[in-house]
């Protein structure tokens, strides 16, 4: 008790200590509640191994009214190119296509129908408009296992040479194109 | 009357564990005909997060991606692939979240050993205050010259 003020911070800075751990804790949750909020954050987000992967092997047959495709044909890609899977029973996908509509002159898009019968899917894009340039269809739902996919609407964003630069499992919206996927494609111009 | 109330219980217990012991796999037709590899299959697949519902395996989710990934699983094990290929296939698609037991790395090494870690640091912590608070208290510097004078002074009766 020889030099009591020095005593008395230590004890104050005790007290703070789990006055401030409280604190740093409750910030941590309030920026993953408003992420949640914004759609920054989203916990039952798959982190998507295939980031920066090249495409796996798969082959997808003509989907009328567009020409199939393969993992050969993303591989010799000069210029990125979307991928998205879709089906006709799914309603976010009915959705997005406004969107997807309005991309399609800046960016060239092959589309799969993802489970979903031929003609249930022809029917799909003559109703919404096709922004597919080429279409293949995964009926058993193979090629999207492979591409890791855990339901539709998802999209890839790949870049030259086939390697996947961007994944969304979610419907793409105006704000997704304009705050991400416009300069992820001005950087991939650029390099 | 005891015996009663035992059997009771005993048939509540079983309701409550029933659900969790019937699987999803709804139709026979995708077991395997041999049943060592329909076990080994039911094991992978108990450890395989259903990705629809994420918080059930894909042997327990009747969802459509889980019943394709069931499927191939059980192709994988009827070509004979080891447990570790199986699961590496699947990691390799979806990453280590369709494991339900994840491996062990640095972020999942720090998550178990916080309650030891926390533990150890308060008994560090109380130790120190322990032995801080019982340490003899520190002799009091001698008095001056003035401060001897003023003793006397007030002992002098």
């Amino acid at each position: 008790m020889s030099n009591p003020p020095e005593n008395m911070t230590r004890r104050r800075l005790l007290m703070a200590a789990p006055l401030a751990g409280a604190a740093i804790v409750g910030v941590g949750f309030w920026k993953m509640l408003s992420g949640m909020q914004h759609g920054s954050f989203n916990p039952h987000d798959i982190n998507a191994p295939v980031l920066n992967r090249p495409v796996p092997d798969f082959s997808v047959p003509d989907q009328a009214p567009g020409q199939g495709f393969s993992a050969q044909d993303l591989r010799a890609l000069t210029q990125p190119v979307l991928v998205n899977f879709f089906a006709s029973w799914c309603i976010p996908c009915l959705e997005e296509m406004p969107t997807l509509m309005g991309l399609k002159d800046d960016l060239t898009m092959w589309g799969i129908a993802y489970k979903d019968r031929p003609e249930n899917a022809a029917g799909f894009l003559k109703h919404s408009g096709n922004p597919f340039t080429r279409l293949g269809s995964d009926r058993d739902g193979r090629v999207g296992i492979d591409w890791g996919i855990s339901g539709v609407p998802e999209t890839f964003l790949i870049g030259p040479g086939g390697i996947i630069r961007w994944h969304s499992a979610a419907p793409l919206d105006v704000d997704t194109i304009r705050g991400t996927l416009v300069p992820l494609l001005e950087s991939l111009k650029k390099s | 009357m005891m015996l009663r109330r035992l059997s009771a219980l005993f048939l509540g217990c079983a309701l409550l564990l029933a659900p969790v012991l019937v699987l999803a796999v709804d139709d026979p037709s995708e077991m395997l005909p041999n049943p060592q590899e329909e076990a080994r299959a039911e094991t992978i697949g108990s450890q395989l997060r259903c990705l629809v519902c994420q918080n059930e395996s894909i042997e327990d989710s009747s969802a459509g991606l889980a019943r394709d990934l069931r499927r191939v699983v059980r192709e994988h094990v009827a070509k004979g692939e080891s447990n570790r290929q199986i699961m590496d296939w699947m990691v390799n698609r979806y990453g280590n979240f369709i494991r339900l037991s994840p491996p062990l790395s640095i972020g999942t090494l720090l998550l178990w050993s916080m309650p030891v870690l926390a533990l150890l640091l308060g008994l560090t912590t109380a130790f120190f205050a322990y032995r801080r608070r019982n340490a003899a208290p520190a002799a009091p510097p001698p008095l001056t010259a003035e401060e001897k004078a003023r003793l006397a002074d007030l002992t002098k009766d």
